[in-house]
């Protein structure tokens, strides 16, 4: 099977839905970039160049470079998708939702319901996210947890390029509002990736590990953080489940709670501030509806409560780190 | 054509704007519109009626205007003002008169109630409680018809309110970027809830700041239907050859609160009644239509008669309807599986 990376992954899903389906459009800035300039078209791609090619192979009508204006390109897509259109916006940084939820939360994410069930709004909102960059405080933090706390919207953050791939395209086919998010860290990563067409369905966590001593619940990159830990201390003979449930809406919690009766023990990482996170989140679930099976406290590995900061090096003290993931996960082993 | 530009009816030239047919059916629906909102005011006052009204009594002329040159399939996105958006668009009076009591049966399931009343047969894609939230969503709109290759056009209400949100200033660049067939469509009643617009509107001028974006403007005294209806040709015409986007700002009264059971401390002595008097755009086109020999006097009587039966008639479906069941609360969070 040919292996892609991850950044190749969501735009071949993007080629392919394109050519399968004409009411799929992709909008945002610089999605093909040089608009109006002297120079060529197509000269991004998207900042992340995740869409590069699609300009040439489809068209401007399909391919709509916009201005910098992020509520009209959310309220755009949300009104073409109430139309007859199903819109793929990109975000650019997932950082810039301030200057356009409105659009999501009050109107994308409430349509249906508001509207009785007459109005659908089958969109994808594409945003890029992570720290690690020296982006600074603008441009690295990721905020899945304020999109995933709205009822209506579904949230997918995949990890790896085989189910970039698969979710994407269930999210084009999908009915409702999509917030996708892709982190910066992990556009370069590769795996083996089909050429032909597939999904992956929303709510399923994926197993990267299976282990016995305890369960660890991570999101985005810092999954990768996590698998380095875990593989380094199954030389020492500990094991666990290592859980990724590639969206956080709809949650996959049938599969953390059914892990969690068995290892008795529960590990949340993510690079979310630690108040109201997705792991502050999934902890509160566990210890409603599966107390009687912890057998310690449940810990937390999360990003710092402070924005994101500049330098490098605090940069990397702000993140969850390898070191903080091995002390919680001994801890834990160790814990009786 | 970047500037604003007064637009005055000019009858006396030409064929008249409307014709007898036309006339009379703009007339019911501005009828239909003014005797909805008192309807529900006094049912309101009843204690029938939960939540808020923001009641659009004296802007008929507007609505009406504008949206009878629309098609079903043509859209618009309303205001939290929105009743006379809906009706004047052919929305279903019984289901709206359900869905503001909050009944089964209502045209949003008992869900969106005043503030978010919509009828998606006849494009009305909904009134939007959030000021300015409506200009982005016609962007997408008028997207989806040039997209799709149709000659659909979409129409923005908003107030002197929602033209200072920046969601309507970049919804007005983007549509002109795109070249869009959308109409920026401001009723300008003077107030933004309790502010005055003369405060609020720093130019003072809501078409001509329009035009600064890059598109035609025009200035229309919204208490007219035939004034109204004539620029609005122009404009829907405009969007429909593929030109891009129009603004239309008509001056209109506010004869009510922002909302009902509003104190209006802040309104002039006497200037609701002397707006009533001198600005109903019913009055108004009675007057008209009867000098123009359009319509009598009876034949307009006639239509207020029929308009006061449906309105006892949905008045008392809604109030007869079974509210909604509280099996239905979760029903439609999502449109596809979850």
């Amino acid at each position: 099977m040919p292996v892609k990376t991850y950044r190749e992954a969501i735009n071949e899903a993007l080629h392919q839905a394109m050519a399968d389906d004409a009411s799929v459009i992709v909008l945002g800035e610089e999605v093909s970039g040089g608009a109006g300039c002297e120079g060529s078209r197509d000269a991004y791609g998207g900042v992340m160049g995740i869409t590069k090619g699609l300009l040439p192979a489809f068209g401007e009508e399909r391919v709509i470079d916009t201005p910098i204006t992020e509520s009209a390109i959310i309220g755009a897509a949300a009104g073409a998708a109430q139309t007859g259109l199903r819109p793929v916006a990109e975000l650019m940084f997932m950082d810039f939702f301030g200057v356009c939820f409105d659009q999501i939360y009050n109107q994308a994410a409430k349509f249906h319901y508001m509207f009785g069930g007459k109005s659908q709004c089958p969109m994808v909102v594409r945003c890029t996210t992570g720290a690690g960059w020296s982006a600074g405080a603008q441009h690295s933090q990721n905020l899945t947890q304020m999109v995933t706390m709205v009822p209506g919207l579904k949230v997918v953050c995949p990890t790896n390029a085989y189910d970039a791939k698969g979710l994407m395209l269930q999210a084009i086919k999908d009915n409702d509002c999509v917030i996708f998010v892709e982190d910066k860290m992990l556009y370069d990563t590769s795996c083996e990736v089909p050429d032909e067409m597939y999904t992956i369905p929303f709510g399923e966590a994926n197993f990267y590990r299976e282990g016995s001593d305890l369960t660890i619940v991570a999101i985005s990159n810092p999954m990768h953080k996590v698998l380095a830990v875990v593989d380094r201390l199954a030389e020492e003979g500990i094991t666990c489940d290592v859980i990724d449930p590639r969206t956080t809406s709809p949650l996959d919690e049938e599969a953390i709670l059914e892990s969690v009766e068995t290892t008795g023990k529960l590990l949340l990482v993510d690079e979310m501030t630690p108040r109201c996170g997705i792991a502050a989140d999934i902890s509160s679930i566990v210890a409603e509806k599966a107390f009687s099976s912890l057998r310690a406290p449940i810990r937390k590995v999360t990003a710092a409560h402070s924005p994101v900061p500049f330098a490098p090096n605090l940069e990397q003290a702000w993140m969850p780190g390898d070191a903080d993931i091995e002390a919680a996960i001994r801890e834990l082993v160790e814990y009786v | 054509m970047s500037t604003a530009t007064k637009q005055r009816p000019e009858a006396k030239k030409k064929a008249p704007v409307l014709d007898r047919d036309q006339f009379l059916k703009a007339y019911r629906s501005m009828r239909t519109i003014r005797s909805f909102e008192d309807k529900i005011s006094e049912e309101f006052m009843k204690g029938n009626i939960p939540g808020f009204l923001h009641l659009y009594s004296g802007q008929e002329a507007a609505g009406v205007g504008i949206c009878e040159l629309l098609n079903d399939d043509d859209y618009v996105v309303s205001t939290h003002r929105g009743h006379g958006h809906c009706i004047a668009k052919g929305g279903d009076v019984i289901g709206m008169m359900k869905e503001i009591m909050g009944k089964q049966g209502g045209i949003c399931d008992g869900k969106g109630g005043s503030m978010h009343i919509a009828d998606f047969d006849k494009g009305m894609l909904g009134a939007n409680a959030i000021v300015g939230g409506g200009p982005p969503l016609i962007v997408g709109a008028a997207l989806s018809a040039k997209t799709l290759g149709t000659t659909q056009v979409g129409v923005a209400f908003g107030g002197d309110g929602s033209s200072n949100q920046g969601t309507t200033f970049e919804a007005m660049n983007l549509a002109v970027v795109l070249k869009l067939p959308a109409i920026f469509f401001f009723e300008n009643n003077g107030y933004g809830e309790g502010t005055h617009a003369s405060y609020a509107v720093g130019s003072r001028d809501i078409a001509g700041r329009a035009a600064a974006f890059g598109m035609p403007a025009f200035k229309v005294d919204g208490t007219d239907i035939f004034a109204v209806t004539e620029v609005c040709k122009k404009a829907v015409q405009h969007c429909r050859d593929g030109k891009g986007p129009v603004t239309i700002e008509a001056s209109v009264p506010r004869f009510k609160g922002h909302f009902e059971g509003d104190p209006q401390a802040y309104r002039g002595e006497n200037e609701i009644e002397t707006l009533m008097k001198e600005q109903d755009c019913l009055v108004i086109a009675r007057k008209a239509a009867i000098k123009q020999k359009l319509a009598t006097a009876a034949e307009l009587d006639k239509i207020d008669e029929e308009v006061a039966e449906l309105m006892g008639r949905a008045t008392e479906a809604g109030l007869a309807a079974p509210v909604p069941e509280i099996s239905e609360l979760m029903d439609n969070v999502y449109s596809s599986e979850y």
